[in-house]
């Protein structure tokens, strides 16, 4: 089952939350990334975010599952941008859904810290000086 | 015995490169080395050690043979979320 998306258009969270949503369901915990306007002192006009695909989506898929196995949780998704992005645009999401809070909170905490540091998605960030780098942190 | 591979260039690495993909023989005995010698080709700045490694979409070891037809991607250090 696909828990992790890419997503290269602007995608409605509201549908994302609804799909996760059931009788079962005591807590929903979510994430939301968004595109600031600053990073490292700099100050930032846009991003484009580029994935290796293939290997993007299986890693995300994997990351899910260890969440699922991880935590007692009912389900859990997250859906990151590529492409273009502009200031204030959402670049990445995450749901996880439980009978209480603290898995659901856990889960999104740890399904958000594994994809930044897992998932081969990378962040071009354009400066509104002019200059603009690929970030490759560590 | 030489191999003919594809190789992946993303992020950084493209940018240096001047290219997303390239195909080529390889006689190289292992991934670790296939970088060594891409990157002194291209003049990549980022050293082996800051690199994972992919071989058809699933990450490899960099001890790894290249093999025939196989597509490699030399992953850079992720920044997405």
């Amino acid at each position: 089952m696909a828990r992790f998306a890419l997503s290269d258009t602007p995608f409605d969270v509201a549908s994302l939350r609804a799909g996760l949503l059931d009788a079962r369901v005591g807590a929903y915990a979510s994430f939301e990334g968004w595109v600031r306007d600053h990073n490292d002192g700099r100050a930032v006009d846009g991003l484009r975010y580029e994935a290796y695909a293939a290997l993007a989506e299986r890693e995300g898929e994997a990351i899910l599952a260890e969440a699922m196995a991880r935590f007692p949780l009912l389900d859990a998704r997250c859906v990151h941008r590529t492409g273009e992005l502009a200031l204030g645009e959402l670049a990445v999401w995450v749901g996880a859904t439980s009978a209480h809070r603290d898995a659901a909170f856990a889960a999104c905490r740890f399904i958000i810290d594994e994809v930044k540091g897992r998932v081969p998605i990378w962040k071009h960030e354009r400066y509104r000086d002019g200059a603009a780098d690929w970030l490759h942190p560590g | 015995m030489s191999v003919r591979v594809t190789v992946l260039y993303f992020a950084s690495l493209r940018d240096v490169a001047g290219l997303a993909s390239e195909s080529f023989d390889t006689a190289a005995p292992d991934l670790r080395v296939l970088y060594l010698e891409l990157r002194a080709r291209h003049g990549f700045a980022l050293p082996v050690e800051r690199l994972r490694v992919a071989v058809d979409g699933a990450f490899a070891r960099w001890e790894d043979a290249p093999r025939a037809g196989s597509e490699i991607a030399f992953i850079p250090p992720v920044s997405g979320g």
